[in-house]
């Protein structure tokens, strides 16, 4: 496998509890370390339940089905592990420590912003105050947030606006220093000036973390990825660098979608 | 205006009506009672009631016991009623989940007569005597169906977003329940602990023969203890005026209680839900 992927995709297919055939089918598609990848497509594509694959957060809730392998780069041993694997709760924890998630509405926790952004710090064994209070910090600057809320980092987080929420949420998950953070529509509840914020945000980002987003907005796919998948019915359509896939894509049903001639 | 418009204004002008004067009805018996209460309640009313109990006279040890026991249920019940409402909403799956939640609904209109037969049969009957412990008993078993039903419904109510956003951190299922998911409906959960609690507040009839009730002040949940509901039930059958004085004081008194209790419920539903 290459040295620049973080991710590898094979064979990948995916079928929820209950369903009569499978959601995803056959995907294969690479993540690259310190990009942006978008995946666009109508709805019901199977984009977000591919998103949700890669910190495997359908396992909460029974009876899923995986096959094929999602591979992730282990960066100290620089060997992939197929994340299809893990089987027991403590390797599932870490996997999700290595994969953040940012979801379509802002989702802060009911406790101050200090609290929400120490949350995951905690859960992974920090107790000293003093790198406790310097990662929040760190973690709060990463996100670009650390101005608005020094002064009020014990007061609730349930009180600042949608965008801010939003922000706090992604400072939350580059406090855990993940290798990967995936973005479920970030934006798609959020006014124009929050999303630009959200939008310079993740590019910022990527200088540390590798990023993949799933998005309705074909301008923000193009003006903020690297690489896009176009997904349509459970199937990878096309995949390739953002300005190809954006100019001169290959498949008819790409070029169909990206000049909304459906939707 | 043609015939069938003519019946249609007529038809709403008659159901209007009777809805009006059905509605008339029911609000009429239930200022009568309060009216009545708040007559015969308030001129009985003596602040000497709140200093001596009722060997004496007052209602002091009655109002205490009454709350007691009602604490005593709370402090059972509710951690009880809690885990099994987390259990349904968090945990439990399909057929077994469904089958112990409707068993609890079911629980919740049972006749409190029968639970406090049961009681009586389980905790009093094998004791020797009628006690405290087994009224608290009986009390929280009213108690606990109703705090499984508002957990179940509370929690339901927390978006699966956030018990993902807490899973997608790091967090283990209980760690991401304790710490955020409960966090999220405290508001809902106390509430539904308050009504929970002015609802058991007010009964008699799991209290009528597990705890009886006791003339005397007492703490001993393990003797007969004092019960404002059966006092009132005794007091109302005593053929004495001075008897009858202090079974509307008492009936007036708990009916504020109770009032209050809701009334708090319900403005903290209206200000946070």
């Amino acid at each position: 496998m290459a040295k620049e992927l973080i991710m590898d995709i094979k064979d990948f297919s995916f079928k929820y509890a209950g369903a009569p055939k499978p959601s995803l089918a056959n995907i294969n598609m690479p993540v690259y370390k310190n990009k942006i990848t978008a995946m666009i497509g109508p709805s019901g594509c199977g984009k977000s339940t591919l998103l949700r694959s890669m910190n495997r957060i359908h396992d909460l809730y029974p009876n899923n089905e995986y096959t094929g392998e999602i591979n992730l780069l282990n960066i100290q041993s620089d060997e992939f592990e197929n994340i299809l694997d893990i089987k027991k709760e403590n390797d599932f924890i870490r996997l999700r420590q290595r994969v953040g998630m940012i979801f379509q509405k802002p989702t802060p926790f009911p406790m101050s912003i200090y609290d929400n952004v120490a949350y995951g710090l905690r859960l992974d064994g920090v107790k000293n105050k003093n790198i406790l209070d310097e990662k929040v910090e760190t973690a709060l600057r990463g996100a670009a947030i650390w101005d608005e809320c020094k002064d009020r980092l014990k007061e609730s987080a349930m009180g600042m606006s949608g965008g801010q929420q939003q922000r706090l949420c992604i400072a939350r998950a580059v406090a855990l220093k993940p290798e990967v953070i995936l973005f479920d529509e970030p934006t798609s509840a959020l006014d124009p000036i929050s999303t630009k914020a959200i939008e310079e945000l993740i590019s910022e980002l990527k200088k540390d973390i590798s990023i993949v987003i799933v998005t309705h907005n074909m301008q923000q796919a193009s003006r903020l990825s690297d690489y896009t998948a176009f997904m349509y019915i459970g199937e990878l359509i096309e995949y390739n660098k953002t300005e190809k896939i954006f100019l001169n894509p290959k498949e008819k049903l790409t070029e169909d979608y990206i000049t909304g001639r459906f939707g | 205006m043609n015939s069938t418009e003519r019946r249609r204004l007529l038809t709403n002008k008659i159901v209007l009506a009777l809805s009006t004067i059905s509605a008339l009805l029911g609000l009429v018996f239930l200022f009568w009672i309060l009216i009545t209460l708040f007559l015969k309640g308030v001129s009985a009313l003596d602040f000497s009631l709140f200093t001596k109990d009722l060997v004496d006279g007052g209602l002091r040890n009655l109002i205490f016991g009454q709350f007691m026991m009602a604490l005593m249920a709370t402090i059972i019940g509710v951690p009880l009623g809690m885990l099994a409402g987390i259990y349904l909403r968090e945990y439990g799956n399909g057929k077994y989940a469904n089958i112990i939640r409707d068993l609890s609904d079911i629980m919740m209109s049972a006749p409190s007569i029968v639970i406090g037969a049961f009681v009586f049969a389980v905790f009093v009957a094998p004791f020797g005597g009628i006690n405290g412990w087994a009224g608290s008993i009986a009390l929280a078993i009213m108690l606990i169906p109703i705090v499984v039903s508002t957990t179940d419904n509370m929690l339901s109510l927390v978006p699966k977003e956030l018990r993902e956003a807490g899973i997608a951190l790091g967090g283990s299922k209980h760690k991401v329940i304790l710490q955020i998911i409960l966090k999220a409906a405290k508001i809902g959960l106390m509430t539904g602990i308050l009504l929970a609690f002015a609802r058991v507040i007010g009964e008699t009839a799991p209290l009528l023969f597990t705890s009886g009730t006791n003339s005397f002040w007492s703490t001993d949940l393990g003797n007969a203890f004092p019960s404002l509901t059966v006092s009132i039930y005794d007091l109302a059958n005593f053929p004495t005026d001075k008897a009858r004085d202090l079974a509307w004081a008492a009936s007036f008194l708990l009916t504020v209680i109770v009032l209050v209790i809701n009334l708090t419920g319900r403005f903290i539903i209206r200000d946070k839900g």
